[in-house]
C-alpha cells in the first residue's frame, strides 16, 4: 500500500450483476463494494466464473450493472445512456484484450489510429500521436504491417498503443498475456508496469497468471475479500 | 460533439479492404448484381434507342398530314384533290421559285426475306417525289445515286441494305408485278428511314394500283406556324385530315412497342434483383457473423451503433456499386448491336439500337445503390444490435 | 438414407442462410419458368393452325385486299372443299388499350364455323347468328373478360372502315376444344360489312382481306396452294397461298428479335442464382474446413467428405427448384388472368418443367464442384488449425 492515499479513481458501491441463462438467473456479482485509487495497478484474480471479467466489463462501461453505484473519476457511469457511455469510453478507457482484437484489414498504424477518429483531431495531429504511441511500445518500424504479419507479442503491443492513444483515465486489460509465450508475456507486462509506474496510468487487469502481478505497489483482489 | 458522432467515423479503408479480402464471395455477389444491372440497363437503353430512332425520324420544321384518326401512314389515304388543296394552305414554306415545299407520298408494304433466313418480312416502301428527299436533310446517300423520276429504280436505307437479301446495288427486287433496280443506299441517321425502301411516287402508285396518297409532308414556313396551319385544316370541311408535327407523330408510332419493352424489362429487372439482393443479404450476414468480435471491439472503443450500421450498409452499397459499374460497362457494349423487329403499329420491320444516355447511367447506379441498401439492411441492423459483451465473447 | 438425412440436417444448421438461398432459387426458377411460358405463348396461334386449312392473301402485301369473287374460283380448284372470306375489321371496343383489345373479323358466316371445328358452338346459337345480319359470335375468352352474354350489344369503332359506331349483337359464345384453341376473336357477317361499304364507300365494296381455304387432304397442301396462286397469276391481285401454320408463324417471325431476347434473358436469371448458390456453398465449405479435417483425421475418405458439401449443394437446389416449379402453375394462372386477352393461350408445358428441373440441378451440381474439391483436398493439419 502507498503511504499517501491517492484519490479514488473508481468507486464501486453495492454493485450486483446477474445473467440469464435460459430460464435460470445466475448471480455473478453480489453487493460488491470496492475503491481503486488513481495510479493503482490492480489485478483481479479468481477461478473461472468468479465474475472477475464481469466486474472489469462493468468498470469499463461495456456492460451495465443490475444494482449499485459505479463512479469513475467522479462520474456515475450507471446513469449514462448508451450513446453517452460510448463517448465516455472513447475518452476514458483504453482496452487490451486477450486475443488483441485488432482489425485484420487495417495496418498497425491504422489500428492505433482508430480511437482518434472519434475525436476532432486533424490528420496531421493524429499521425503524430500514432507515431509517438507506436514508438513508445517499440514498434515504430512496423507501422505499415498488417496484424497477420506480426507475432502475438507484437500484436498485443500494437493493442497497448491503441489503448493509450487517447490518454485515457483507465487502462483495462482482460487476460492480456493469455495467448502469449513466456517471453512475449514478460515484454507486455513490462510495458504495462512502465505505463503505470512512469506515466501514472491506472491499470486494472484480469488474469490467471500469478506471475503477472508486479511486486511492490500493486494490489490483488480476490472474490470474496 | 453529437452531430459529429452521428457521421460514419469508421474509415473507408476498413470497408473497402473487407470486400477485397473475401475475393471469391465479393466476386460472386457483385457478379450476380452486375447481371441484374446489365439486364436493367439493356432494357432502358433499348427503349431509349427505339425512341431515339423514331424521334430523329422527324424534323420539328415539318408537319405530316394524314386521314383523320389514322394512326399510321399505312392506314391513311389522302385524295389527290385534298393534296392539291394542301399546297395552297398558308404557313407552308416556299422555295426561291415560289414552289410549295410539299411532298405527297404513298406508303406500302412488301415482303423481302431477311439475310440468313428464308422467312419474308414486311418492309415499308415509300413512294416520294424529289422534294420529299429534300425535306429529310438527315438522310444522306452513301453509295450509288438517288432514283430517277419516272423509272423503276429504288434506293434502300442502311438497315435494309445490311439486314436483307438481294438489295445490293444493281440487284433487282420483284414486287407489285414489276422488277425494281436498286441504284443506291442511304443512311437515315439512325432514324426509321433506315428501314425503308424509297422510289418514285407516281411509279409506286401505278404499280400498287393506288389512286390516293398515304400522307403529305409539308415544311413549315416558320416553326410557330403549326398552330395556324392546324386551325386552317380544322376549319376546312374538305380536308378531313389530321396534322401533326413529324417528331410527335413518330413518337406516337412507337408508344405500343415502347411500353411493352419497358414493362417487360422493368418487371424482369425487379424479379432478378430479388435474387441479387438475396445474394447480398447472405454475404452480409456472413460478414457480420465472421466479424462479430471486431464489431464488439469497435463498440468498446466507443463507436456508436449507428456507425456500425452505417459501415456495414456502406460495405453492401459498395459491393452493389462495383457490380453495378461492371454491369453498366458490359451493357455499354450492346451499343454495337441493332435489333430489327416488327413495330406493331406500322406493321413493318423497324431497326433500332441500344442508346446509352447520361440519364440511364444515373438510373442504373441508383438501382445498384438501392439493391445494396435493401440487401444489406437487415444484416447491418443485426450488426448494430449486437451487445458488446456477447460480441466480445464470441470473438 | 442415413447420408441424405445427414446432408439435410447440415443444410439447416445455418437456417437463415439456407432459407435465403432456397428463396432465391424459388424466385429464379419461377421467373425462368414464367419466361419460357411467355415464349411458348407467343407461338400460340401457330399451334392452333390446322393442316387442312390454307390462307390465301394478296401476294403484294397482307395490307391489300382481293376481289371477293375470287371465292368461287378458289372453290372450283381441285382439292378444295370450302372457302370463307375473312376481313380484318380492326374494331376498337371502348379504347385502344391492351386490356380492351380483341380481334374482330368479318367472315362468310354460312361456312366459317364449318371450317373451324376447334370452335365448339351450340347449334341454336349458330342458327341465331346466321339469321341476324348484325349478329356476332364471341370467343369464351372475350366473353369472360368483358362479361358479354348472349343478347348483349357490343358497340365498336373501326379506324380501318370508319363510319362512326358499329353495333353488333352477341348471338353465341364459342368454346375452345382444347388448350391450344385461341378464343380471342369476334366474328360477324361479311355480308353486313359489304352492304355498309356499298352504301358509304362503294369503291371499297366487294373486297376480301384473306380467304380461308379448307382442303380435303392435308398432304396436298403445297400442291393446292400452287394451283390457287396459278389461277390468279397476272391478274389484278395476284395471290399467295400458304398453310395456316406458315401464315401464323410469319407473324411471329416478325417479332423474332423480341422472343430471342426473352429466351436469352431467361437464362440470365439462372446464372444469377448460380452465383448466389455458389457463394453460399463456398462460404459454408470454408466455415466447415475444421470439421472436414477432423473427419479425414478420423479416417473418412476424401470422397465422402467431398460428397457432404456436394450433396448439400444439390439438395438445396433441388428443394428450391421443386418449390419453384410447384409455384409456377398458380403464378402462371394469375399472370394469364392479369394479362387478359394479350396471351390467349398461356399454360405451363411439360417441357418447361423439365427445363426448370434441369436448370436447378445444373446450378446445384456446378455450385458444389469447387467447394467439394476444396473439402476433399483439405490438409488435415491446416483444417484443424481453424478448429476452436
Amino acid at each position: 500500500m502507498t503511504a499517501v492515499a491517492a484519490r479514488p479513481i473508481v468507486s464501486i458501491s453495492r454493485l450486483s450483476k446477474s445473467y440469464r441463462r435460459g430460464d435460470q438467473v445466475v448471480p455473478v456479482l453480489r453487493d460488491i463494494t470496492l475503491t481503486i485509487p488513481e495510479g493503482d495497478f490492480i489485478a483481479l484474480m479468481g477461478p473461472s466464473g468468479s465474475g472477475k471479467s464481469t466486474l472489469l466489463n462493468l468498470i469499463a462501461g461495456i456492460d451495465k450493472p443490475d444494482e449499485g453505484e459505479l463512479l469513475v473519476d467522479g462520474e456515475d457511469i450507471t446513469r449514462l445512456g448508451e450513446a453517452d457511455l460510448a463517448d465516455w469510453r472513447a475518452s476514458h478507457v483504453g482496452f487490451i484484450f486477450q486475443f488483441y482484437n485488432l482489425m485484420p484489414v487495417l495496418t498497425a498504424f491504422e489500428n492505433v489510429e482508430l480511437p482518434l477518429l472519434l475525436t476532432s483531431l486533424g490528420r496531421r495531429e493524429r499521425r503524430e500521436r500514432v507515431e509517438t504511441a507506436l514508438a513508445l511500445v517499440g514498434l515504430a518500424d512496423r507501422m505499415e504491417h498488417y496484424p497477420n504479419e506480426l507475432s502475438g507479442g507484437q500484436q498485443q503491443r500494437v493493442a497497448i498503443a491503441r489503448a493509450l492513444i487517447t490518454d485515457p483515465t483507465l487502462i483495462v486489460a482482460d487476460e492480456p498475456t493469455g495467448d502469449l509465450d513466456r517471453k512475449s508475456a514478460e515484454e507486455v507486462l513490462g510495458l504495462l508496469r512502465r505505463l503505470n509506474a512512469e506515466m501514472g496510468k491506472t491499470v486494472i487487469m484480469v488474469t490467471h497468471d500469478a506471475h503477472a502481478v508486479p511486486r511492490g505497489t500493486s494490489r490483488t483482489w480476490r472474490k470474496g475479500s | 460533439m453529437n452531430a459529429r458522432q452521428i457521421l460514419v467515423k469508421i474509415p473507408f479503408s476498413y470497408i473497402f479492404r473487407n470486400l477485397w479480402t473475401r475475393k471469391v464471395t465479393t466476386l460472386l455477389t457483385a457478379g450476380g448484381m452486375a447481371l441484374v444491372v446489365f439486364v436493367f440497363a439493356a432494357v432502358l437503353m433499348l427503349d431509349a434507342g427505339l425512341k431515339h430512332t423514331l424521334v430523329s425520324t422527324g424534323s420539328y420544321d415539318n408537319a405530316i398530314l394524314l386521314r383523320q384518326s389514322s394512326q399510321t401512314e399505312i392506314q391513311s389515304s389522302v385524295y389527290r384533290d385534298q393534296a392539291s388543296l394542301i399546297e395552297t394552305l398558308p404557313g407552308i414554306a416556299r422555295d426561291a421559285e415560289g414552289n410549295p415545299q410539299v411532298s405527297k407520298e404513298v406508303l406500302v408494304l412488301t415482303q423481302i426475306p431477311k439475310r440468313g433466313s428464308d422467312k419474308p418480312q414486311n418492309v415499308v416502301v415509300r413512294g416520294l417525289p424529289p422534294i420529299g428527299v429534300k425535306l429529310r436533310p438527315q438522310v444522306k446517300l452513301t453509295d450509288g445515286r438517288m432514283f430517277r423520276v419516272g423509272s423503276s429504280e429504288i434506293v434502300t436505307g442502311r438497315s435494309i441494305a445490311e439486314g436483307f437479301e438481294g438489295v445490293g446495288i444493281g440487284q433487282r427486287l420483284r414486287f407489285a408485278g414489276r422488277e425494281w433496280t436498286v441504284v443506291g443506299h442511304f443512311d437515315g441517321g439512325k432514324s426509321g428511314f433506315d428501314s425503308e425502301i424509297w422510289g418514285d411516287v407516281e411509279q409506286m402508285m401505278q404499280a400498287f394500283r393506288r389512286s390516293t396518297y398515304s400522307s403529305v409532308i409539308v415544311k413549315l414556313q416558320d416553326r410557330d406556324e403549326f398552330a395556324n396551319l392546324q386551325q386552317h385544316i380544322n376549319d376546312d370541311q374538305r380536308l378531313i385530315l389530321d396534322v401533326k408535327r413529324e417528331p410527335a407523330f413518330y413518337e406516337e408510332q412507337s408508344s405500343s412497342l415502347s411500353t411493352f419493352i419497358s414493362v417487360l424489362g422493368i418487371t424482369l429487372s425487379v424479379i432478378f434483383s430479388i435474387g441479387a439482393m438475396i445474394g447480398a443479404m447472405i454475404t452480409m450476414y456472413a460478414a457480420v457473423a465472421n466479424r462479430t468480435g471486431e464489431i464488439g471491439t469497435l463498440r468498446a472503443l466507443g463507436f456508436r451503433r449507428s456507425s456500425i450500421l452505417a459501415a456495414f450498409l456502406a460495405e453492401s452499397v459498395l459491393l452493389a456499386l462495383v457490380g453495378g459499374a461492371a454491369g453498366l460497362i458490359l451493357a455499354s457494349f450492346l451499343q454495337a448491336f441493332t435489333i430489327t423487329t416488327m413495330n406493331w403499329q406500322s406493321f413493318s420491320q423497324l431497326a433500332f439500337g441500344f442508346y446509352l444516355t447520361p440519364a440511364i447511367v444515373v438510373k442504373t447506379m441508383l438501382f445498384s445503390v438501392f439493391m445494396g441498401l435493401v440487401g444489406g439492411f437487415l444484416p447491418s441492423v443485426q450488426a448494430a444490435r449486437l451487445e458488446i459483451v456477447d460480441s466480445l465473447r464470441a470473438a | 438414407m442415413h447420408y441424405l438425412r445427414l446432408v439435410f440436417k447440415n443444410i439447416f444448421r445455418h437456417t437463415l442462410r439456407s432459407l435465403l438461398t432456397i428463396v432465391g432459387l424459388v424466385v429464379a426458377i419461377l421467373a425462368f419458368g414464367l419466361l419460357q411460358t411467355v415464349v411458348n405463348a407467343w407461338y400460340a396461334g401457330a399451334d392452333m393452325a390446322s393442316a387442312n386449312r390454307l390462307v390465301t392473301r394478296n401476294a403484294t402485301s397482307l395490307v391489300f385486299s382481293m376481289p371477293a369473287y375470287y371465292r368461287e374460283r378458289i372453290k372450283a380448284i381441285d382439292g378444295v372443299t370450302a372457302v370463307a372470306i375473312s376481313n380484318w375489321f380492326g374494331g376498337v371496343y371502348k379504347d385502344q388499350t391492351f386490356k380492351n383489345f380483341f380481334a374482330t373479323f368479318a367472315v362468310d358466316s354460312d361456312v366459317f364455323f364449318d371450317l373451324y371445328p376447334e370452335f365448339k358452338v351450340k347449334p341454336d346459337e349458330l342458327l341465331a347468328f346466321k339469321r341476324d345480319q348484325r349478329g356476332c359470335m364471341v370467343g369464351r375468352l372475350i366473353a369472360d373478360q368483358h362479361g358479354f352474354k348472349v343478347g348483349d350489344v357490343i358497340p365498336m369503332t373501326s379506324p380501318i372502315y370508319g363510319g362512326g359506331t358499329w353495333e353488333f349483337t352477341v348471338r353465341g359464345i364459342y368454346e375452345p376444344k382444347d388448350q391450344t384453341t385461341v378464343t380471342r376473336q369476334m366474328y360477324f357477317h361479311w355480308d353486313y360489312l359489304n352492304e355498309q361499304m356499298k352504301k358509304r364507300f362503294p369503291k371499297r365494296a366487294e373486297f376480301a382481306g384473306v380467304f380461308i381455304v379448307q382442303i380435303a387432304d392435308g398432304s396436298r397442301a403445297a400442291e393446292v396452294s400452287q394451283a390457287i396462286d396459278k389461277e390468279f397469276r397476272n391478274s389484278l391481285a395476284e395471290t399467295l397461298t400458304e398453310t395456316e401454320k406458315a401464315f401464323s408463324l410469319g407473324f411471329v417471325a416478325q417479332t423474332e428479335a423480341i422472343v430471342t431476347a426473352v429466351k436469352i434473358v431467361s437464362f440470365v436469371v439462372i446464372v444469377i442464382i448460380f452465383a448466389v448458390v455458389a457463394n453460399t456453398m463456398a462460404m459454408t465449405a470454408r466455415e466447415r474446413l475444421a470439421e472436414y479435417a477432423t473427419l479425414k483425421a478420423l479416417g473418412f475418405p476424401p470422397v465422402f467428405v467431398a460428397s457432404l458439401i456436394f450433396g448439400e449443394s444439390v439438395m438445396i437446389s433441388a428443394l428450391g427448384g421443386a418449390i419453384g416449379i410447384a409455384l409456377t402453375f398458380p403464378v402462371a394462372a394469375g399472370f394469364k388472368a392479369m394479362m387478359g386477352t394479350m396471351f390467349p393461350v398461356f399454360y405451363v408445358t411439360g417441357q418447361t418443367v423439365a427445363m426448370q428441373a434441369t436448370a436447378a440441378l445444373a446450378v446445384g451440381v456446378l455450385a458444389g464442384v469447387l467447394p467439394s474439391i476444396r473439402a476433399a483436398n483439405v490438409k488435415i493439419v491446416d483444417g484443424l488449425r481453424y478448429a476452436g
